[in-house]
């Protein structure tokens, strides 16, 4: 039982640094421009067909990724310059209603030029295999490759948003974005950067995943709304908030899962238990999030003080 | 900037939609329109079966359960300026109570419409208490996860199928008659649905509560300055918009004989929003206007390409871009501004 309770524990880590990878630009565009987007989930999308492209092309996975974070970044970019920056000061419908559009545009547009089959790429030679942890327990290889990674990330972030110029504006930015205009930064400037490294982000958290997922059209949907309760509960804007909501999210889903109907086996018969447990299960999160929203309307660790 | 005007997840911030009335079928014609467009309806049947095209009472069927829909999105949406994402779920939860109860061998239709409008105005309020909480894009992001939740509790609800939905094994019956089985008498039926719905969300938008909703919308910190609270207003509307979206939910099952969770999916909640801002926000005429025109064009697009959907994408992306004030606001230029 507490081999089982170790490895999902893992395997829950691991979704919720993904999760964060995606949580973390978003959070801070919605901070700073106060602006909501919906179609980030599909940059996550597009971020795993150029790792499986890339990784097809040079048959390397980690040439592959080389080539696909860069390619991530200049896509987020055009899309920033193309439609992003015409909407910072139109309202959360006009908001909504173009990001949905863009939305429906990739998720056929990958079809379109990937087809509809999903794409599988292979776990690269030196990061396959697995590592022992306690006992007869293993772990793959790759999914501690993906937490490391992810918790790098994370680090580096801390020190770009905690020890920076950029990460003074940007902790600014999402305090009181105008004042920061108004004492002469060129918030535009900062915006496109936030949004050009956030699609990044989110492309890398995609390729990451491409060789343990199958990559499809639409799979950044479902990560899209996951992020949205990991943003909810964290508070917007603040990308502490975001981890620690993210491992949150990540260990109470998977966990949740697995352990709840063994939990509710203990009340009730297998078969209902089972049942039960399934269906309650992919709520869980859900009710966290309601739960957190009862008693802190503004997440775990809202950026917007009560200075705003 | 609009970042500058509206505090997230303050209390008494300014709303962060901008009011906007107004749309194609907006101001002094909108009784008109709305008798132009049920009378079309009206004598549909009739000239679908002149001219040997039994098929579109069905697609207009349909195109009704969603203007009921759309409506009722609209009494949040437009008269309410809250932007709820998660619209879907409450069609998706009163097409379950229909099958579900229909699979206990409950077919009458009354119990199973009571039913449904009882299952989604207790979900509404329980997630409409939660959600009205908070403002902006906590909100639109807190309504599209609740909408989320109902989906993935469907899609885990093996007992009724789960992701593969449920087929009806009849349409439901009145009394033990089966006055829904031909598609003429179910056409009529939801046009009277959508005629009462009409007529009573025009009754309530004009009363007083609905004159204390369009104020909130307007201003929310003058109207608690006068002595209102906007929660309890606010958590009204979504719950009677939610009982009516359940009830719409009734006729959708009805007309397909089958219910999956793909009603309740985030897309279709999204559909519904354009809709809704395709007829114009805020009249209850628009609504209707735009269930229609939003099918029609759906349809219009699948004929071209499986792929319609990056059209319909590219069109609301352009729509917004280059019309300024959204898409009500660029029709709105088109058609010239009719104040009520």
């Amino acid at each position: 039982m507490f081999n089982l309770f170790l490895l999902q524990a893992l395997n829950g880590v691991q979704f919720g640094i993904l999760l964060f990878l995606v949580a973390a630009g978003l959070t801070l565009i919605f901070g700073i421009m106060d602006m909501i987007n919906l179609a980030h989930g599909v940059l996550y999308m597009v971020g795993a067909y150029f790792a499986a492209t890339f990784t097809a092309l040079t048959g390397d996975f980690l040439l592959g990724l080389a080539i696909a974070l860069p390619a991530a970044l200049l896509f987020g970019l055009f899309l920033e310059v193309l439609i992003f920056r015409h909407l910072y000061e139109r309202d959360h419908l006009d908001q909504v209603l173009a990001t949905f559009g863009l939305i429906l545009i990739l998720n056929e547009g990958v079809k379109i030029v990937w087809g509809a089959a999903p794409m599988s790429v292979p776990i690269p030679e030196i990061l396959s295999g697995a590592i022992p942890l306690i006992g007869p327990l293993q772990y793959p290889f790759y999914r501690v490759v993906i937490i490391a990674a992810g918790l790098l990330t994370a680090v580096g972030l801390w020190l770009l948003v905690n020890h920076t110029r950029i990460g003074m504006l940007l902790r600014a930015g999402a305090v009181n974005a105008p004042m920061v205009s108004a004492l002469g930064v060129d918030i535009r400037r900062l915006f496109m950067l936030v949004f050009g490294f956030g699609a990044m982000l989110a492309g890398f958290a995609g390729a990451m995943v491409a060789p343990i997922l199958s990559v499809e059209p639409g799979m950044g949907d479902g990560v899209l709304i996951l992020t949205f309760v990991v943003i909810v509960i964290g508070g917007v804007g603040s990308v502490r908030g975001a981890f620690v909501a993210a491992i949150l999210v990540g260990l109470v889903d998977t966990l949740g899962r697995t352990f709840g109907p063994i939990v509710l086996r203990a009340v009730m018969d297998p078969s209902a238990a089972s049942q039960t447990g399934r269906t309650l299960a992919p709520m869980l999160i859900y009710i966290l999030m309601a739960a957190v929203l009862f008693f802190r309307p503004s997440g775990l660790f809202p950026a917007k003080g009560s200075a705003a | 900037m609009s970042a500058g005007t509206s505090n997230v997840a303050v209390p008494g911030a300014v709303p962060d939609v901008a009011p906007r009335r107004g749309g194609m079928l907006a101001g002094r014609g909108s009784a008109l329109a709305a008798a132009l467009i049920f009378a079309a309806l009206a004598v549909l049947p009739p000239i679908a079966l002149a001219i040997g095209d039994p098929f579109l009472v069905v697609t207009a069927t349909r195109i009704l359960v969603f203007a009921i829909a759309a409506l009722s999105l609209d009494l949040v949406l437009g008269y309410g300026a809250m932007v709820s994402f998660g619209h879907a779920a409450f069609v998706g939860l009163g097409a379950y109570a229909v099958a579900i109860l229909a699979s206990h061998g409950i077919d009458d239709i009354l119990v199973q419409a009571l039913a449904a409008i009882g299952v989604s105005a207790l979900f509404a309020l329980v997630t409409g208490a939660i959600s009205l909480r908070t403002k902006g894009v906590y909100f639109i992001m807190i309504t599209l996860a609740f909408g989320q939740m109902a989906y993935f509790f469907m899609v885990s609800l093996s007992a009724y199928g789960g992701d593969d939905g449920l087929t009806l094994s009849a349409r439901s019956t009145l009394f033990g008659l089966p006055v829904l089985s031909s598609d003429v008498s179910l056409f009529y039926v939801s046009l009277a649905v959508l005629a009462s719905a009409f007529l009573g969300l025009r009754a309530l938008t004009l009363s007083r509560f609905g004159r204390v909703l369009r104020g909130t919308r307007e201003n929310p910190i003058r109207m608690q300055a006068i002595g209102f609270q906007p929660f309890a207003f606010q958590l009204t509307a979504y719950v009677i918009a939610g009982a009516l979206a359940g009830l719409a939910g009734v006729l959708l099952a009805n007309q397909a004989e089958f219910v999956s969770p793909a009603y309740m999916s985030w897309q279709r909640s999204g559909e519904l929003i354009v809709m809704v801002v395709l007829g114009g926000m805020g009249t209850l005429v628009g609504p209707i206007g735009g269930a229609i025109a939003f099918l029609l064009l759906e349809d219009w697009l699948a004929h071209f390409s499986e792929h319609w959907k990056l059209g319909l994408g590219v069109l609301l992306v352009l729509l917004v871009l280059f019309t300024r004030g959204g898409i009500a606001g660029g029709v709105e230029r088109l058609f010239g501004r009719a104040r009520p």
